[in-house]
């Protein structure tokens, strides 16, 4: 049983792991600022959960467990506030986003 | 006799009961057992609901007993539409060719509380490949990742599903608003 949980518990890590390295390529690697806050959302979900579900799985003591739940629901309620603050300053400081697929800034802010 | 308890103290008695259990989670077997430190666990559960109260924070925002019974079942369904939406992220951040297609959509909001509409906007940001950038009275304005993931549909059901949230009257009110504006809808287009 214990060797069942350490494998289930390490294959999370591994994934988490793959989600942060998959993120933070994202961050590089798209174009402009609104797709790279994209990037930065798979970091901020399963990255960080499957991660923190995986320590959840490694620990024996019960109060440790709740304390890393609260910890994920907490991420989970504060990342989308920051996200969307980010987002909406760059609207209202009238940052346009590239569109469609050939990545073309729109002439006005009325074609979108 | 229960049912005028509930409607008069009913947020006071949640507060209470939830802050009670997460004194009981956070501190462990040791404290329980021990009569001073369970005094003292209730005396500041009973302090910090007293505080709320004097704040004027025990309201429909501040303690949403409303949202409490289908919240849980709702963050199973979001989980579930996260992982996909991770996954299509990740294979777009990982491809050897870049192959996205962003754009912008305004999406449909009805919801009849404004911890709804929170709940809604949240729940897109939250979804990898979504992001709410401004938010009006009956729309929210989203940027989308690819144009697959711009999925109207899909966004628009999530919508319903957190209008349930807000009760029967939520519900209804949501209908109705969707009502109006097809009928607006269909005006502009005769026009």
């Amino acid at each position: 049983m214990a060797a069942i949980i350490d494998f289930l518990s390490w294959a999370l890590f591994l994934v988490g792991s793959l989600f942060v390295f998959a993120g933070a390529l994202g961050l590089v690697r798209f174009p402009d600022f609104y797709t790279r806050i994209h990037a930065g959302g798979v970091t901020d979900t399963f990255g960080s959960e499957l991660i923190l579900l995986a320590m959840a799985l490694q620990s024996d003591d019960f109060t440790t467990i709740i304390k890393l739940f609260f910890i994920a629901l907490f991420l989970l309620l504060t990342s989308p506030v920051a996200t969307h603050a980010i987002a909406h300053s760059a609207w209202v400081g009238k940052l346009n986003p590239l569109v469609g697929k050939n990545l073309r800034y729109p002439d006005k802010r009325e074609d979108l | 006799m229960v049912r005028y308890i509930f409607k008069t103290a009913g947020r006071h008695l949640a507060l209470a009961i939830v802050l009670g259990l997460l004194w009981l989670a956070l501190s462990g077997e040791e404290h329980w057992s021990n009569p001073t430190l369970a005094v003292f666990g209730a005396g500041s559960v009973l302090l910090c609901v007293w505080l709320a109260d004097r704040a004027g924070m025990l309201d429909k925002e501040g303690v949403p007993t409303r949202v409490f019974p289908g919240i849980i079942s709702y963050m199973f369904w979001l989980t579930l539409e996260i992982g996909k939406a991770n996954v299509a992220v990740v294979r777009h951040a990982l491809s050897p060719k870049l192959s996205i297609s962003p754009g912008m959509l305004r999406v449909p909001a009805y919801q009849a509380s404004d911890i709804g509409k929170t709940i809604f906007a949240n729940s897109i940001t939250l979804t990898p490949g979504t992001v709410t950038v401004d938010v009006y009275e009956g729309s929210i304005l989203v940027h989308a990742l690819t144009e697959e993931l711009a999925d109207m549909e899909g966004i628009t059901s999530m919508g319903e599903r957190v209008c349930a949230l807000d009760g029967p009257e939520g519900r209804e009110w949501a209908r109705q608003k969707r009502l109006e504006a097809q009928e607006a809808g269909r005006e502009q287009v005769s026009s």
